[in-house]
Parts: structure tokens; sequence; C-alpha cells
């Protein structure tokens, strides 16, 4: 449980942010699903409700997440159940329950770039980019390699296109943090393979996702392919050993299914 | 710090620290029908309607309920006590200590979703966690109550 000596709720982006960096230990309270589970003592917490950073809205170009936007919105927008067949509101849906969605946000899991995200890994299959205030708009694969650096993530950005997507994960139990989660896309020839939970955070494995796009493509292959690209490890769900068995049968399978997809 | 909100349709004013979450402020304002059954916002016991929609109020800091509709079982009364009848009846209640927080959900969802299959129904509850039952009496009853059409 953590603690607060102040609590400011600003009402531009500017004040939140310049209210954020003035002390090391000021911090964003998001969904504070996570941070409850800490003991971060906490100078000011900046409490985001006033900037209207709670919507989804379908653009031109681009889907537009607010980061305060909760992952039962995330669940049940029509917009998201349409585009890359309804890959996120599937990623999100696994997570504790109704009530735990209506709380956490998306700004909050893809800031702190949690390992077990599994919202993190279905983006990623995605073409995401992110808005900081001071670092910008990038791609969420930059973002996640960067450094850390303190900032305010105010929203996402989908691109619309055709991409076919799929989302597999394990869970010891329904509603559990995932031992290993999946998300495999295909826009036209370019595949991308994520991998998440490992329990680090999600990446792509490269090379498996470019053999995808040769002609005559061996699934079981280009599976154990890319579970040598990445790096699993060892925590109290599972064994890096396991992980990485099931992550190679998610992969397959995750495969198959975007090949399946219309 | 005061808040002000609208609690089981009735304008108050809750007295909350900055950094003290909504279940704990209800509970010392008389609401006791709300648990907190883990510390780690996965039971579902402390279940209110936030806005009318189905939120943890342990994990809900209490300046965020400010100027917002809260409804605990207190002021879900008549279709809590419908739904109530039925689950007694299914044998489905042991301990009794989930219930207000199982039955606030199941509310919601009734609310929320048209016809659910037995799986939505699941999905929709998963959330809401019983030591004491298989859930199976409880997914009776709420077969029954919805079926029935009850209010």
């Amino acid at each position: 449980m953590f603690t607060l000596l102040d609590l400011v709720q600003p009402e531009t982006i500017d004040d939140a942010y310049k209210i954020l960096m003035a002390k090391k230990n000021n911090t964003v309270l998001g969904g504070c699903a996570f941070l409850r589970l800490s003991s971060s003592r906490i100078g000011t917490g900046v409490e985001l409700s006033k900037l209207n950073l709670n919507y989804i809205a379908e653009e031109q170009d681009y889907i537009e997440i607010g980061a305060m936007t909760t992952f039962r919105d995330i669940e049940t927008n029509a917009i998201l159940q349409e585009y890359f067949n309804g890959i996120l509101p599937q990623a999100v849906s696994h997570i504790i329950g109704v009530q735990f969605r209506n709380v956490v946000t998306v700004g909050a899991s893809v800031y702190a770039k949690y390992g077990f995200s599994d919202l993190i890994t279905a983006l990623l299959a995605l073409d995401t980019e992110v808005q900081l205030y001071k670092g910008g708009r990038m791609p969420l694969v930059e973002f996640l390699e960067r450094p850390y650096e303190k900032d305010l993530l105010t929203k996402i950005f989908i691109r619309k296109n055709q991409r076919r997507a799929s989302y597999h994960n394990l869970r010891s139990s329904a509603s559990d943090f995932p031992i290993i989660n999946v998300a495999v896309s295909k826009l036209e020839t370019e595949w991308l393979i994520v991998a998440g939970a490992m329990p680090s955070r999600a990446k792509i494995a490269p090379k498996a996702s470019a053999e995808l796009s040769k002609e005559n493509i061996d699934i079981e292959r280009i599976a154990a392919l890319a579970v040598e690209e990445l790096v699993f490890g060892t925590n109290a769900r599972a064994t890096a050993e396991y992980r990485k068995a099931i992550c190679k049968v998610l992969i397959a399978r995750g495969i198959r299914e975007v090949l399946q997809c219309k | 710090m005061q808040i002000e909100v609208i609690l089981n349709d009735k304008p108050v004013v809750l007295h909350a620290e900055m950094d003290e979450f909504l279940a704990d402020t209800l509970r010392k304002h008389g609401m006791l029908s709300i648990r907190k059954g883990c510390n780690t916002s996965c039971c579902g016991l402390c279940t209110v309607w936030l806005d009318g929609k189905p939120t943890l109020s342990c994990n809900v800091l209490s300046i965020r309920a400010n100027g917002r509709k809260i409804t605990t079982i207190e002021g879900a009364a008549k279709e809590a006590e419908a739904f109530a009848e039925v689950l007694v009846a299914e044998g489905a209640e042991q301990c009794g200590f989930c219930s207000p927080g199982f039955i606030m959900t199941v509310i919601a969802m009734k609310h929320e979703l048209v016809n659910p299959t037995e799986a939505e129904i699941i999905h929709y509850l998963t959330g809401n966690l019983c030591r004491c039952t298989g859930y199976m009496g409880q997914l009776r009853a709420v077969k029954t109550y919805l079926e029935a059409n009850i209010i």
C-alpha cells in the first residue's frame, strides 16, 4: 500500500507534467492497481482524471486511445472489436475480472512496461505508437527499448490497416497473471511474432518473423526458430524451459490462426 | 479531505485521506456490506457500481469518486433481494462473505449483457472469487434468475 503526501488533479497536460517533474518521488496515479501492491512513498500523486484522456477515437489513419482509457473500455469497444480480428479486446479479457478492468488504464500498463502485460504483447503486434509529453511520438517498439526516463504518456496510436492478428496465452488458472503470452500478426507479406510474460516484457522475434514472409513456410520450424531468438526466465509461476516449450506451441497456433483470418 | 458523492441516490459528503481507497471510506460511512477479501485487487468482494459500472472499491482512490454516483448493495436492495432469494434456494450461499460483491456483479451483468451464454456469464463473473463453493450453485442461480427475468 502506498502513501501520498499530497495529491493534485491538474487540468492541463502541461501542468500535470510540471508537477510530475518537480520532485523525484512525484508519481502519476493511473489505475493504481500495481501501485497498491507496492510500499511506495509518493510525494505528490498526479491524478489525471481531469485531463479527458479516457477515450477511444477512430481517426482517418489511426485509432487513438487516451492514456486513462480502462481495459474494460478496450474490451467492449466496437471499433477495436472490428479491427485486427479483435486482438486488443481478446488480449485484455483474461485479466482478473470486469471490475478490475474498469479500473486499470492503458497508459499505466504501457508506460510501466510490465513484463506480464497482455496488452503490450498485443500492441506490439500492431503498428502502434506512443505519445510522451517530453519524448514525443515514437513507435512502441522504440519506447520499450529506451532506458527509463521519467515522462508523461498521454495517448497511443494504432495505425488502421488490414493487419490480421491472433492472441494466445497460458495461465495457471483463469484470471491469474499469464505464464506466457503470444501475439502473431500479418500485414500483406510482413509478419510479426511477439511473445511476452517470458517473464520479461514483450519482444518481437525478428528472424522468425521474416521467415514467415518466404514461400512454403514450415510453421513448426519457424516457431522453433522464434523461441531460440527469445529469452525465457524462471520465476514462481513457471520455469524458463516450460515457458519456452509452451511458447513454441502458442506461436505455431498463432501462425495457423492468422493464416485463416479474413 | 471531503468528497461529495451521490451514494445510493442520496447526496452525501464523505471524509477521506488523500491516499484512502473507496472501500475504506464507504465502510467508515457504515456500508459494511463492502468486504476486503484479498488486498491484491483480485477477489471482487468489494464490488460497487461507480456511475453504474461494477468496480473494485478497494482499488479506487476516494478522491476519484468525487462528484460521481456510487451504488452499494444497500442501494440496490430490490434487485439484490430478488437474486439473493434465488441464490439461497440453490444452496449456493455458505459463509456469505463473497455474496454482496457477487450479487452486485450479477445485477451489473444483467444490466449490461443481453441473453448471455453460459460462457459469457462465467467470463463476466470471473472476477468474483468464492472460497466455500465450486461456483456451480451460483451458476444455477444466475441462470434461473436471468431466465425468470426477475426485477
